[in-house]
């Protein structure tokens, strides 16, 4: 067997759809689980992506979650080509929810998503605008905390 | 790192028919069938007995102690605990069933109840001193639960309550004080559990939570309620004037699921029964979803200890019977659970979890090498062979999935033809191939012999 640089997975979510949240990221679970990635880091991945998942069924209209898996870090990017965000620092607040009622009513939209995403990997960068989408990237070193 | 470990289940080989039932209900995916017999991955069972509750030729078996080993100690101790009572009807007195006890051989009885209200009033203070923590802490009582997370959530291992489980403390209070008491040497103390499950026996002979046991052995609730039945005759209350320490109506109480909380008086917390239950709690948990929720209380079996594989009694029936009895001890009990629970905490020197108790390890299955680069290189081929694989999750192979069988296949467990799909395809293929190499033999005769068949166009993998 050749020498892999990398994993590579990717994963349509669908927008407006809750009863299939979270699907993407338990398949992304396992996956880090058969590579033996440590379970804390495992948790932190899986935290950020699920986070990701539901932003792109609530906000987004859907979009996509791809994972790159290297020997020594996961890479996980969470893109789309909905509304994006017109204020990035605000949406970056605890608290700060644009959520529709409905959303709010099935327990999301508390304000946490995008901070507990920035809180869980070791490096988070978020680039959006109105009208074009958002990208998120999210990197996670193989090594507790 | 190469570990053995002990396990309590094991497949009786001559029952087994090879009928792959126990291989789709196993929870961790460890039971696969080689050459017409199930057999057990060490390294992937939980010893929580879905496999004995579902095989239809009684070939899993729990490996539990012979009465007769009682004779192997001077001093034997026996420890009931709450599903033992839950078998009998609430009108039979606790004395009764202690009788039973001491007439089938032991000569001390400790009543693990009441090492459950310890233990309660230990999850209470825990709780309430890392209250500002905002963690979710999980309840040790039930091992298959512990070693579930063991091998499928080890990120959650730091969010185990850190207390004894209650039979563990009561035979370390019991056995030290028999030793001091009548002066023997432990080694010569036998103490003895009556299990309602196979988790519970494999956690004494390799605990995963406890440094120093002081179990001896278990014997089944069923075994035991069996023996005690046959002497019923024999067992007036009044009979048994044995002074022993009893614990309250809330110790009672976590026999069944919902009863830990209430003893702790747990009021922001959950309790979840069931294993596929429990493997969903924890997947919420591991994802973050219930923050500020305090203690969620897990059993793998439906209502609790009462549902154990290895008890006699329906679980309604015990669910009921325990229920009952809870509700008469408390018509006896003071009015609130602090002065009940103050009332039967009299053992002097009871242990404190905090000494005893040892961080779980991580048994991780999942992980295909311990070279992150080969492991990488397995999950892509396994993904490979997944894509040729039906995906009917049919068991044939003796994997419980197509899943199962490619990660079988890359770790050399398994071949590609152990799947009747793949096989019967390769079959047709050859087949034909033959029929085509018939058609290329000399023709001295002049003809061809015309034996109808056509290659296939296409090879059309699932037709029946």
């Amino acid at each position: 067997m050749a020498e892999i640089k990398a994993l590579k997975l990717a994963f349509d979510v669908p927008g407006a759809n809750f009863d299939r949240a979270g699907e993407a990221s338990a398949k992304l679970k396992r996956t880090l689980q058969q590579v033996g990635v440590p379970a804390e880091v495992i948790r932190r991945v899986a935290i950020g992506s699920y986070e990701g998942e539901i932003n792109l069924i609530i906000h987004a209209g859907g979009g996509q979650l791809q994972a790159e898996i290297y020997p020594d870090h996961t890479r996980v990017i969470v893109s789309d080509q909905g509304p994006g965000i017109p204020d990035v620092k605000e949406a970056m607040q605890e608290g700060y929810s644009t959520a529709s009622e409905e959303a709010r009513a099935m327990g999301f939209g508390a304000g946490m998503g995008l901070p507990n995403m920035y809180n869980c990997a070791d490096a988070f960068e978020i680039q959006s605008k109105v009208g074009w989408g958002t990208i998120i990237t999210m990197d996670f070193k193989h090594q507790d905390r | 790192m190469k570990e053995t470990y002990f396990h309590s289940v094991q497949i009786t080989q001559a029952a087994c028919r090879g009928c792959t039932f126990c291989v789709k209900h196993c929870p961790t995916e460890a039971i696969r069938v080689r050459n017409g017999k199930a057999l057990i991955l060490p390294n992937r069972c939980i010893d929580c007995g879905t496999c004995i509750r579902n095989c239809p030729f009684r070939a899993p078996q729990a490996k539990t102690d012979q009465l007769s080993r009682l004779k192997d100690f001077r001093y034997n101790i026996v420890l009931p605990p709450p599903s033992l009572y839950s078998q009998f009807n609430e009108n039979i007195h606790r004395e009764s069933i202690w009788q039973g006890l001491m007439q089938l051989g032991f000569d001390e009885i400790f009543d693990v109840a009441l090492a459950s209200d310890y233990i309660a009033v230990e999850i209470e203070k825990f709780i309430h001193e890392h209250a500002g923590e905002h963690k979710t802490y999980i309840s040790c009582a039930c091992p298959a639960v512990l070693r579930l997370i063991q091998v499928k959530f080890p990120e959650l291992i730091p969010l185990i309550i850190p207390v004894l489980p209650p039979a563990e403390a009561a035979a370390i209070y019991i056995k030290n004080k028999i030793a001091r008491e009548k002066h023997l040497p432990k080694e010569q103390i036998g103490v003895w559990f009556i299990a309602p499950c196979p988790s519970k026996g494999a956690n004494i002979h390799q605990p995963v939570d406890v440094v120093h046991p002081e179990i001896t052995g278990a014997f089944t609730v069923s075994a035991i309620y069996s023996l005690i039945m046959k002497n019923k005759k024999n067992l007036p209350a009044e009979k048994f004037t044995r002074p022993v320490s009893k614990g309250s109506s809330y110790g009672m109480g976590w026999g069944v699921y919902g009863g830990e909380l209430k003893s702790a008086g747990l009021t922001n917390a959950i309790a979840v029964h069931g294993l596929a239950e429990v493997r969903d709690v924890l997947e919420q948990l591991s994802l973050n979803k219930m923050p500020g929720l305090d203690y969620v209380e897990c059993s793998a079996c439906q209502s609790g200890c009462v549902g154990g594989p290895l008890v006699s009694e329906n679980r309604f029936v015990a669910e009921t019977n325990l229920k009952r009895r809870i509700h008469n001890m408390r018509l006896r009990e003071p009015s609130t659970r602090a002065a009940t629970l103050k009332a039967v905490l009299t053992c002097e020197g009871f242990p404190h979890s905090a000494e005893y108790v040892k961080p779980l390890q991580p048994r991780p299955m999942m992980s295909l090498d311990a070279d992150i680069n080969v492991a990488m290189q397995k999950v892509e081929r396994m993904e490979e062979i997944l894509q040729g694989l039906p995906g009917l999750d049919c068991g044939v192979c003796g994997a419980p999935s197509c899943m199962c069988l490619a990660e079988d296949i890359v770790q050399g467990r398994a071949h590609e033809m152990d799947c009747i799909f793949k096989l019967r395809a390769q079959v047709k293929k050859l087949a034909y191939g033959m029929a085509e190499l018939s058609r290329q033999l000399p023709l001295t005769g002049g003809n061809t012999m015309d034996d109808g068949l056509v290659a296939p166009a296409e090879d059309k993998n699932h037709e029946t």
